[in-house]
C-alpha cells in the first residue's frame, strides 16, 4: 500500500512523538532510580 | 467526508492522518491542566517531604492518568460527540483517529500511568489514580452521562479526586481533612461550572440527547440549582480557613472570589432570555478564575510559611 505524502509526513510526526517520549521515559526511569537509590547508590562491591 | 467513512479509510495499515496534537487533543489538555493545578497545590501543602523528582513523576502519573480517561471518553462518546458543535472537530469524530485506536491509546496510559504511580510514588495514591479513571469512565461516561440530570453532580466526584491523590503521594496517607475539603470544593463547583456551560450551549446538547439540566428541567430550574450550588460551594470553600486548616490569604482569597462568584450567578439568574448565553459564559469563565485563585492562594501560603500546621 502507497502512503501518499500527507500520510507520509504524519507518519514521520508520529515516529518522532513516540521517540521523543521514550526517551523522555528512560530518563525519567533513570533519574528516578537515581533518586530513591540515594547515597546508597555506591553502596556495592566493587 | 464523513466521520464513519473517513475513519474506515484511516484505518487501512500505517495510514493515517493524524498527527502528534491530535493524540494530545484526545488527553484533553484543558481539562488536565486543571487537575494537574489542584494537585500540585495540594502537594505543596500536604505536610511532609516528597523528593521534587518523585513529586513531578507524581503529578506527570495524575496528568496522564486524568488524560487517559479523558481519552477513554471521547472513545466512548465519539456518537455523541460526532453530533455536537463544540466536540465534533475532536480527532475521533472528525476521523483523524479511529475509535479502536483510541480505545487502546487510552487503556495503555491509563494502566501505564496507575502502575508508574504504585512503583514511583506509593500504592495509595495509585488506588485513588485508579479509582479516579474508573469513576470518570464506567460510572460517568459509560452510566451516567446519558441517564440522568445528575450525570456531572456525581460524575464530578472524578474531577475532585486529584487533590486527594496529590495529597497521597506526599503522606502516603488519604483520610485527613484538607484534602477531603478540597475535594468537597471541586465536587461542589462542578455543578455550576458545567450548568453555565451546558446554559450557553443548550442546543448542543438536547440534539445530543444527553440529559444536561437545562434540557431536561429547564433554563429557570438550571438557574436556581446554579445559585444554590454556589451558596454550598462559598459554605465549602470557607471551610478550610474556618477550621484552621488554611490561614488569612486562603481566608480572604475565598471570601472575595465567593462574593464575585455568587454575584455572577445572581446576576444569571436575573438575566433576560436574550441575554442568557453571555451572562451564563461569565459565570463559566468567572468559575475557572474562581478555583484557580482558591488553589494558588493556598499554595502561595505553603510557600510563604503563612499557612497554618495544616493536616
Amino acid at each position: 500500500m502507497e502512503l501518499t505524502p500527507e500520510e507520509k509526513k504524519k507518519q514521520k510526526q508520529r515516529n518522532w512523538a513516540i521517540a521523543a517520549v521514550l526517551a523522555a521515559f528512560v530518563l525519567l526511569v533513570y533519574v528516578v532510580t537515581v533518586v530513591k537509590l540515594g547515597a546508597n547508590i555506591m553502596n556495592r562491591p566493587l | 467526508m464523513t466521520g464513519v467513512a473517513a475513519t474506515i479509510a484511516t484505518e487501512r495499515a500505517g495510514a493515517s492522518l493524524a498527527g502528534p496534537s491530535d493524540y494530545l487533543a484526545l488527553l484533553k489538555p484543558r481539562v488536565m491542566s486543571l487537575v494537574v493545578f489542584t494537585a500540585l497545590a495540594t502537594m505543596i501543602v500536604a505536610p511532609g517531604g516528597l523528593h521534587p523528582v518523585l513529586a513531578a513523576a507524581a503529578l506527570l502519573c495524575i496528568a496522564v492518568g486524568a488524560g487517559a480517561a479523558g481519552a477513554l471518553n471521547q472513545w466512548y462518546d465519539a456518537d455523541i460527540d460526532a453530533i455536537m458543535v463544540r466536540t465534533r472537530t475532536r480527532p475521533v469524530p472528525s476521523g483523524r483517529i479511529g475509535r479502536q485506536e483510541a480505545l487502546e491509546f487510552g487503556g495503555t496510559l491509563a494502566a501505564f500511568s496507575v502502575f508508574a504511580m504504585v512503583f514511583i510514588v506509593n500504592l495509595t495514591a495509585a488506588v485513588l489514580l485508579a479509582a479516579t479513571i474508573a469513576f470518570y469512565v464506567f460510572v460517568y461516561t459509560m452510566w451516567l452521562k446519558r441517564l440522568t440530570v445528575q450525570n456531572i453532580v456525581i460524575g464530578g466526584a472524578a474531577g475532585a479526586l486529584p487533590p486527594v491523590i496529590g495529597w497521597a503521594a506526599v503522606t502516603g496517607n488519604a483520610f485527613d481533612t484538607l484534602p477531603w475539603l478540597l475535594f468537597l470544593i471541586i465536587f461542589l463547583w462542578t455543578p455550576p461550572h458545567f450548568w453555565a456551560l451546558a446554559l450557553a450551549g443548550n442546543e448542543d446538547y438536547a440534539r445530543a440527547k444527553v440529559p444536561m439540566l437545562p434540557v431536561v428541567k429547564g433554563s429557570r430550574a438550571t438557574r436556581n440549582q446554579i445559585v444554590v450550588y454556589t451558596l454550598l460551594l462559598t459554605a465549602a470553600a470557607m471551610a478550610p480557613y474556618a477550621l484552621n486548616l488554611a490561614g488569612p490569604v486562603y481566608g480572604a482569597t475565598a471570601a472575595l472570589g465567593s462574593v464575585g462568584f455568587i454575584a455572577a450567578t445572581v446576576m444569571l439568574w436575573f438575566a433576560p432570555a436574550d441575554r442568557e448565553r453571555v451572562t451564563a459564559l461569565r459565570v463559566f469563565a468567572f468559575s475557572i478564575f474562581y478555583l484557580f485563585a482558591l488553589f494558588t492562594a493556598l499554595a502561595t501560603e505553603a510557600l510563604i510559611g503563612l499557612a497554618p500546621g495544616a493536616v
